[in-house]
């Protein structure tokens, strides 16, 4: 019983991580990916950011969802209830942060701002209502999905900062040469595909 | 002295709009916003049309009731105000879809509601209806938006011809050659809107105009607070 949990657990994050990564291979957060890979270290810092907005906005996007919404019939109000959520949630965990854990504010503090309009942590609690997970299964999933958000962050600014340094023309210069760069990464994730089943 | 007070706040002419929203600041194309559907949905041309069709009407009209809106709206809480406009028209495109066109619902999936999140209507939000009369608005809504969908269509017309060898369903490449599916799988989608981006950049002669979203400037890394709004 409890090896079965684990075992699906261990699946899940995996899965969410390497096969079906929220930005290689559902293109969710493509603005940060592009945006914010420059440099490793912000690459850092906005994935963790964003993996802990993910997991709490999924949670109480799961409880609003089953006690509220649907014994009501209201499930049309999803995508709003989920956009203030994300809305409020931000602004109430910069204002706790800032107030309690000063280093924390320091290292994620400019990223969460960034977040509201972050279509990552819109799609994740859709796509946990579109796949019917319960509230453990739910966090999970997010968990995952915010950690392989993260991995591509990383290993995409470690790309970034050596291209910055290759001579190419100038109309590659920018944003298509790193579409270029992605294409590579994507396809090397796309060798996990079928890992699981 | 008042004259001058109203030129600032004229809108710019019908087609001055119009050939800005298409080309010379194309939201995909030159401002590289709201990438996730240009990425994500462009498998087949006849869902990047979808897509491009559904953003449009989403973004003439949330443009224009937050133009409507702009001198009741208080300055400190504007950004979650419009979200919450443009989730409300989402919500309606997305049930008319589900109504009249469900072949295309299921094939956008989740990223009908997730144009809520697009950054390119919280810019043309920001940038246009903030600060014009309604009607203005209404037409660069639809500027912008037939903007978007050129570039999702050509996008999504590169990749269904090479990776399906078809367009619109149509088999094209019947015995030319075999379709290349790596176009049609997520990859492929990073290496059309590089091209499209490539040859835009060469045709028109510039760069990007801004990278990444509308909110942020990661280069200087400064950032606008979405939710209170003003620079940090």
């Amino acid at each position: 019983m409890i090896a079965s949990i684990i075992q699906q657990v261990v699946v899940t994050i995996l899965t969410a991580i390497l096969v079906e990564n929220l930005v290689l291979s559902k293109f969710l957060g493509m603005c940060p990916f592009l945006g914010v890979t420059q440099k490793t270290s912000t690459a850092a810092g906005m994935g963790v950011a964003v993996t802990f907005v993910v997991v709490v906005t999924a949670g109480l996007a799961w409880v609003l969802n089953t006690t509220l919404l649907v014994p009501n019939k209201m499930e049309y109000l999803q995508t709003m209830t989920y956009i203030l959520i994300i809305a409020a949630l931000v602004q109430f965990v910069e204002t706790v942060v800032r107030k309690f854990i000063p280093p924390l504010y320091k290292a994620l503090g400019i990223y969460l701002p960034l977040i509201t309009t972050n279509c990552a942590v819109l799609g994740v609690p859709l796509l946990n209502t579109a796949k019917n997970y319960d509230l453990g299964m739910s966090l999970v999933y997010s968990f995952g999905a915010g950690a392989g958000f993260t991995l591509a962050l990383i290993l995409f600014s470690g790309v970034r900062e050596r291209m910055d340094r290759a001579d190419i023309p100038a109309s590659l210069k920018g944003i298509p040469s790193a579409l270029f760069a992605a294409t590579l990464v994507s396809m090397s994730f796309f060798g996990f595909q079928g890992l699981f089943q | 002295m008042s004259s001058t007070a109203v030129a600032t706040t004229e809108a710019p002419k019908a087609w001055d709009i119009v050939v800005a929203g298409l080309i010379k600041e194309n939201p995909t194309l030159k401002m590289v916003l709201g990438c996730c559907p240009t990425l994500a949905v462009t498998t087949a041309a006849g869902n990047g049309l979808g897509m491009g069709l559904a953003t449009t009407a989403v973004l003439m009209f949330s443009n224009m009731a937050i133009s409507m809106l702009r001198n009741v709206i208080p300055e400190k809480v504007r950004i979650p105000s419009y979200i919450i406009i443009i989730a409300g028209f989402v919500t309606v495109v997305m049930y008319i879809l589900k109504a009249w066109l469900p072949e295309l619902d299921k094939a956008l999936g989740i990223y009908i509601p997730l144009i809520v999140a697009n950054c390119i209507l919280l810019a043309r939000a920001e940038m246009f209806a903030a600060k014009y009369k309604p009607i203005p608005s209404f037409l660069d809504g639809l500027a912008m938006g037939l903007g978007f969908t050129l570039a999702l269509f050509s996008i999504s017309t590169v990749r269904e011809i090479l990776g399906n060898g078809t367009w619109f369903g149509i088999v094209l490449t019947k015995n030319l050659w075999t379709p290349a599916v790596l176009m049609i799988l997520p990859p492929g989608g990073f290496l059309a809107f590089g091209l499209v981006i490539t040859a835009m950049n060469k045709v028109t002669g510039g760069r990007v105009v801004m990278p990444a979203c509308a909110t942020c400037s990661p280069e200087t890394g400064t950032c606008v607070d979405p939710v209170v709004g003003g620079a940090k």
